[in-house]
C-alpha cells in the first residue's frame, strides 16, 4: 500500500488518521502510562487527572489537525487551534514550575506512544510506516519546539511583571516626623529604579514640605560609581528643592568601596545608622528627643514644664 | 507681543521676586538688571525669588538664577530661591546645574525664615562680602 497521492507528499496517509482516530483512547492510555512511569514525571507538580485532561484535548486536537491540514507547513485553522491549546498548557505548566524542556519532552513523548499503533496498521508496508512516522515525528517536533519557546516567553513575561511589581513595592517614602521623611532603599539600584525613587522622593518633599529627607541605604548591598552618581544627583536635586538630604546606613564595606572608587561625597551628610540620621534630622529641624520626666541637662527649654512631650520643639527660639 | 514684566515687591528688608510664567532669555536678563537696580534703590538686604510656577527651566535661566545670587551677594544682599518643582530640580541636575552657592527653600515661608536667620548671623558676625552658601 504505497502512497497513492504523490502530488501532496506532505499529507498524512488516510489509514494513519483512521487508526489514530479509532484508537485514540488506547493511545491516550499508553501515553499516560508512559508519562506516569517515566523518570521525569513529577507527581508533586501536577495531578494525574489534570495531565490526562490536558493530554486528551491535545491528542484530539493533534489528530484533527493532521487530518485536515498540511503537516509540512503547519498552517490552517486546525493548527491554530492546537497552538492555542499548547499556549494554555504551557502557561499552566509554567505556573506549576515545570521547566521548559520538561514541557517540550511532554509533547515529544507522544511519539513513542503512537509507534505501536502505526506498526500494527502498516505491518505489511515498512516503507510507508517509515514515511508516516517521519511526518508525525516532524509535526510533533515542531509543536514541541513551539511549546518550548512559548514556555520561555511566558516565563519572561512573569519575570517582567515581577520586576514591575518589585519596582513599585521597593520605593516607599515614610514620614518619620513633622517635616522629616525617610526613603529606605532595599536591593540593587539601577537607573530606572533610581529615577523612580528620585521622582517619588522629590514629590513627597514638596507635598509634605519636608525639611529633611533621609535616604537609608542599609539594604543596598553594594555601591558602585553609577549608584554613587545617582545618590549624588538625588542629594543635589533635594537641595535644589530647598531641603536637605542625609544618607544613612553607610556601612564599612560601602565606605571602603566609596573611598577606593575615589567618589567624593564630602558635600553630603552621611551617617552610619538610621538612628544617627534621625537624630541629625531632629537637630536640623530644631527639635530634640528627651526622656519623659527627666529634665535635659542644662537645656533652657526644660523650664517650660511640657516634659510629657517626647519631642520638644524649640522652633520658636530660632526666631 | 507685550513684554512680560516680573513683579518685584519690597516687603520689609526683602525683595520678593515672583516669576509667574515661563520666561524667555531676554526677560531673564531684564529681570537680573531690575533686581540689582532695586537692591541699590531700596537698600534691600535680601532677595527671595519664587519660581514655584515655573514648570521648566533651561540652562540659561538656571545659570542666570545663580548669577543673580552671586551679583546680589556682592551687593551685600542674600538670595534664596524657593519653590523649585521636582521636575525642574531633576532637569537642573541632569543639566549639571547644581546652583552652587544659591540657597534654596521649599516655599516663601521657609525662604523668609532662612533669610531672617542669615541676617541675624550676619549682624552677629559682621562679615562683609560673599556669603558662603548656607542650607538651614
Amino acid at each position: 500500500m504505497t502512497s497513492e497521492n504523490n502530488t501532496s507528499q506532505a499529507a498524512i496517509n488516510p489509514l494513519t488518521i483512521k487508526v489514530l482516530t479509532e484508537r485514540e483512547d488506547e493511545i491516550l492510555e499508553i501515553w499516560m502510562e508512559n508519562r506516569v512511569n517515566s523518570s521525569d514525571f513529577r507527581e508533586t507538580l501536577i495531578s494525574g487527572e489534570e495531565l490526562r485532561a490536558d493530554s486528551q484535548s491535545f491528542l484530539r486536537a493533534f489528530i484533527t489537525a493532521i487530518a485536515n491540514s498540511n503537516v509540512e507547513e503547519m498552517r490552517g485553522k486546525e493548527f491554530n487551534a492546537i497552538r492555542r491549546l499548547l499556549l494554555e498548557i504551557s502557561e499552566a505548566r509554567a505556573a506549576q514550575a515545570f521547566s521548559p524542556s520538561e514541557t517540550a519532552f511532554y509533547v515529544f513523548s507522544l511519539k513513542e506512544s503512537l509507534l505501536p499503533f502505526l506498526r500494527d496498521a502498516f505491518r505489511d508496508d515498512p516503507e510507508t510506516l517509515l514515511e508516516e512516522l517521519n511526518k508525525l515525528s516532524k509535526a510533533l517536533d515542531k509543536l514541541g519546539s513551539f511549546i518550548f519557546v512559548t514556555t520561555i516567553k511566558n516565563r519572561e513575561r512573569v519575570i517582567r511583571q515581577q520586576q514591575q511589581d518589585m519596582l513599585e513595592l521597593s520605593t516607599p517614602v515614610v514620614q518619620i516626623w513633622d517635616r522629616i521623611i525617610c526613603l529606605p532603599l532595599i536591593g540593587t539600584l539601577d537607573s530606572r529604579r533610581t529615577q523612580l525613587m528620585m521622582e517619588r522622593l522629590l514629590e513627597r518633599i514638596v507635598k509634605t514640605r519636608a525639611e529633611v529627607a533621609i535616604l537609608d541605604i542599609t539594604g543596598v548591598p553594594t555601591v558602585d560609581t553609577q549608584v554613587a552618581n545617582y545618590l549624588i544627583k538625588t542629594v543635589t536635586a533635594v537641595r535644589l528643592l530647598g531641603s536637605t538630604c542625609i544618607i544613612t546606613g553607610v556601612g564599612p564595606s560601602i565606605a571602603q568601596t566609596i573611598v577606593h572608587l575615589g567618589i567624593d561625597l564630602s558635600g553630603i551628610i552621611t551617617r552610619n545608622q538610621l538612628s544617627d540620621g534621625i537624630r541629625q534630622a531632629f537637630e536640623m529641624t530644631r527639635q530634640r528627643v528627651v526622656p519623659i520626666n527627666a529634665p535635659p541637662d542644662g537645656e533652657p527649654s526644660a523650664e517650660k514644664g511640657d516634659t510629657d512631650d517626647r519631642v520638644q520643639s524649640t522652633y520658636s527660639e530660632s526666631w | 507681543m507685550t513684554a512680560f514684566k516680573v513683579p518685584i515687591l519690597k516687603v520689609g528688608d526683602v525683595l520678593l521676586v515672583s516669576i509667574q510664567a515661563d520666561i524667555d532669555d531676554r526677560a531673564v536678563l531684564e529681570l537680573q538688571q531690575r533686581v540689582l537696580e532695586q537692591i541699590e534703590l531700596t537698600n534691600a538686604r535680601s532677595v527671595l525669588i519664587d519660581i514655584s510656577l515655573l514648570e521648566m527651566v533651561d540652562s540659561f535661566t538656571g545659570r542666570m538664577l545663580s548669577d543673580i545670587a552671586s551679583m546680589a551677594s556682592i551687593m551685600d544682599a542674600a538670595t534664596v530661591v524657593v519653590g523649585i518643582q521636582p521636575a525642574v530640580a531633576i532637569t537642573l541636575v541632569e543639566l549639571g546645574l547644581e546652583l552652587k552657592g544659591v540657597s534654596t527653600a521649599l516655599d516663601v515661608d521657609d525662604g523668609l525664615r532662612i533669610l531672617k536667620e542669615r541676617m541675624k548671623e550676619k549682624r552677629r558676625k559682621r562679615t562683609v562680602g560673599a556669603d558662603e552658601h548656607a542650607t538651614a
